[in-house]
């Protein structure tokens, strides 16, 4: 299958590796993955903070960019959950037949990594070796707007080498919330410091979820502690193998 | 309804997170009703059904509301009881107030009501010289204390037992010592009440239902002071919200089964009282019932909002919520707190009067997977923000880094330099290869969090340097 790569700003820029990963790990299994270079953000941030009105040029770009795509996939729950979730809404509120008919049609192709892995292409065991202790957060995007459900730990659970521990509390938010991560830095605190402490309870040394934005929150949070667990997307996991040398 | 503006919520929201004591009686209070409503949610193999039911009725009330209220007034007079209109607070406490006075009354128990703590029926009934009483434990400790509530349907979830044996001691035991003891606090408070329920000339409560159809309105509780204050004093005054509604006495099979399992995590309250106007020799021999605006008709014109007036007031959102457990309810600023607050007081007050609760949310989900009418709470919350957005002025700091950020990613080529210079910009703020310090808007990102730099290489970058590899 042509897969389009939706990378997602946050992991262009931040967090290239994860791309790397989805890279490796869907050519591995024999997808051919291409990269629509005029890609840019889906418009979450701008959704989610009320700048609606600013978001909608991003939709209509992104509508762009993928329209004609045979699968498009994303390392990233949250940014699939926008433009699954969250763009019928927007293309609703502009008003525009033609936005509104190229929304629908392009959603039901839009999958989050794991989704692609587990319900399209129907594999859990996808090769990979990773022997750490690593303990998974489902994130609230990938739980409670694409209802990934059991995929990701599918997944993790046939990986070689590894020692999957169940994490406390795992259903709960870590904190991050986009911009309520700096607008409620208090709050997020606190649930971030609860996430943490489940984590380490955990044993693990590593925390693995399918969204690199609660990643940056929790990873962040270990790191100012200097907890010596480190964060690690389930792209990169995935994408490990006995010959990469995880 | 206009007013001075709530505090904010990230400042009114520290006072609790600084309150060890706070947090730990609402980590453990709404960890525990969070178990216990997954129980008997759980063994209701039809829940998803009765749910899309709730949703549908409610949403059929508030296409037709105004019809529906009309034959609510016209059941409820039939029987006997007498309907008042009222447009807001103010003038609903009037009527109240009048209502007492016409009764002969300085004395009223009340049944908890949400309804009347949004008015402010108490002070407004302190000021005419009629005292209230409330006779649900938690409120009776509230007000005893001289608090607000913080809870929806515990309103004292932020007070633990020794906490509660001090207040008695100062207040309602008559010198008696007393110990921690749930069973003894609860003597206590019931030797006082029972008093009251014998003497008082006024009852007033609020209302879970009120069916259209036959006039008769529905309470639910636990403790069996509702059915005293129902039944015991010869005047009863009703006050509920104009949304209350349901149109056929059938459709309480629905929510009889829904409300209980979401708030209490009990298959079934102990206490339902059900009353049709007045019975001749049984019961009061006043009723009137008072018809709310206050706000509500406001919340209906608005499509999306509108799913907020299907509420029913059970507070599952509440305790399955990642941000109430550990703020508490007093940093909502207001009678609803929780996810079902920061919707529901901005629609009321208006988004002016409250812009930072739209905001008191990481969009986790979990209270419109919790809620028994399926109210999109994220929906409702980035459709307030929305409103709160589209007014920030053009010099707010972070409408200017929005605006600036959507022009940025409009455009393949300004995003691709953007990264460019973010990336040599941040040199000023790597030390020791991570980021421990921002300033202005992201500072709060490092009271308590480090950040990895941006690496020298984008993903794109990347994808481009393999594309020109394995090119001939």
């Amino acid at each position: 299958m042509r897969v389009a790569l939706f990378i997602t700003c946050f992991n262009d820029t931040l967090f290239p590796n994860v791309g790397i990963a989805t890279t490796r790990l869907l050519e591995r299994l024999g997808q051919r993955v291409v990269f629509p270079q005029a890609q840019t953000c889906c418009g979450q941030m701008h959704y989610n903070s009320g700048y609606q009105r600013e978001a909608l040029p991003l939709v209509r770009h992104f509508v762009e960019v993928f329209g004609r795509a045979e699968a498009i996939v994303a390392p990233s729950a949250s940014c699939v959950g926008m433009v699954r979730e969250l763009y019928p809404q927007a293309a609703a509120h502009s008003g525009d037949p033609a936005l509104i008919a190229a929304v629908a049609a392009l959603t039901p192709r839009v999958y989050e990594l794991s989704e692609f892995l587990v319900q399209r292409l129907g594999r859990t065991d996808v090769g990979a070796y990773y022997p750490h202790r690593v303990t998974y957060h489902p994130t609230c995007h990938s739980l409670r707007v694409l209802h990934v459900g059991e995929a990701p730990l599918q997944l993790l659970r046939a990986v070689k080498g590894i020692d999957l521990v169940e994490l406390p509390n795992a259903r709960e938010c870590c904190g991050f919330g986009g911009t309520f991560a700096v607008k409620n830095a208090d709050t997020s605190l606190a649930m971030l410091s609860d996430k943490m402490r489940a984590v380490l309870d955990t044993g693990a040394e590593m925390v693995c979820a399918a969204d690199t934005s609660c990643l940056m929150q929790i990873g962040g949070g270990l790191h100012r502690q200097r907890a010596g667990v480190a964060p690690v997307h389930l792209a990169e996991i995935l994408a490990a193998t006995e010959r990469s040398g995880a | 309804m206009e007013g001075k503006p709530l505090p904010l919520f990230p400042q009114a929201a520290r006072v609790a997170l600084a309150n060890t004591q706070l947090r730990r009686n609402m980590g453990k209070a709404t960890g525990t009703i969070r178990d216990k409503r997954a129980a008997v949610v759980g063994e209701m193999p039809d829940w998803a059904d009765l749910r899309a039911a709730g949703s549908a009725i409610k949403a059929e009330v508030m296409a037709r509301l105004d019809e529906y209220l009309l034959q609510l007034e016209a059941a409820v007079q039939q029987a006997g009881g007498q309907v008042h209109w009222a447009g807001d607070a103010t003038e609903a406490n009037r009527i109240i107030t009048d209502l007492v006075r016409a009764a002969g009354a300085d004395r009223v128990v009340k049944v908890k009501s949400l309804t009347t703590d949004e008015i402010g029926l108490n002070a407004a009934l302190a000021t005419a010289g009629i005292t209230a009483i409330e006779t649900d434990l938690a409120e009776l400790i509230i007000q005893l204390a001289g608090e607000k509530s913080s809870h929806i349907l515990v309103p004292a979830i932020h007070k633990n037992r020794s906490e509660i044996r001090d207040l008695f001691r100062r207040t309602i035991a008559g010198g008696e010592d007393l110990s921690d003891e749930p069973r003894a606090l609860a003597a206590v408070a019931r030797r006082y009440l029972r008093a009251q329920f014998l003497s008082a000339p006024v009852a007033i409560s609020g209302a879970n239902f009120a069916i259209a159809g036959t006039g008769t309105i529905c309470v639910v509780e636990s403790e069996g002071n509702g059915r005293m204050c129902l039944t015991l004093p010869p005047t009863l005054i009703t006050v509920m919200g104009i949304e209350k509604i349901l149109p056929t006495f059938a459709d309480l099979a629905v929510f009889l089964q829904l409300l209980p399992r979401s708030s209490t995590g009990e298959r079934m309250n102990p206490y339902t009282s059900l009353w049709t106007g007045v019975t001749p020799g049984d019961g009061p021999q006043t009723f009137h019932l008072v018809l709310l605006d206050n706000g509500r008709t406001n919340v209906l014109a608005d499509t999306v909002g509108r799913q907020t007036l299907h509420c029913i007031r059970c507070s599952a959102c509440l305790n399955i919520c990642p941000v109430y457990a550990r703020t508490g309810g007093h940093a909502y600023g207001s009678v609803y707190p929780g996810p079902i607050g920061a919707i529901l007081t901005p629609q009321l007050l208006g988004v002016d009067q409250a812009k930072s609760l739209p905001y008191a949310s990481t969009l986790c989900g979990a209270c419109y997977e919790v809620c028994p009418v399926a109210i999109n709470i994220p929906q409702v919350l980035l459709h307030l923000r929305g409103q709160i957005a589209a007014h920030a002025g053009p010099r707010d700091p972070e409408a200017v880094a929005m605006r600036g950020l959507a022009a940025i990613f409009a455009s393949p080529r300004r995003y691709r330099q953007a990264q460019r210079w973010a990336r040599r910009g941040q040199r000023l703020f790597v030390r020791g290869g991570w980021i421990e310090r921002l300033p202005g808007l992201l500072a709060g990102w490092t009271i308590a969090r480090d950040l990895a730099p941006i690496p020298q290489q984008s993903f794109r970058d990347w994808w481009r340097t393999r594309q020109e590899e394995e090119a001939p």
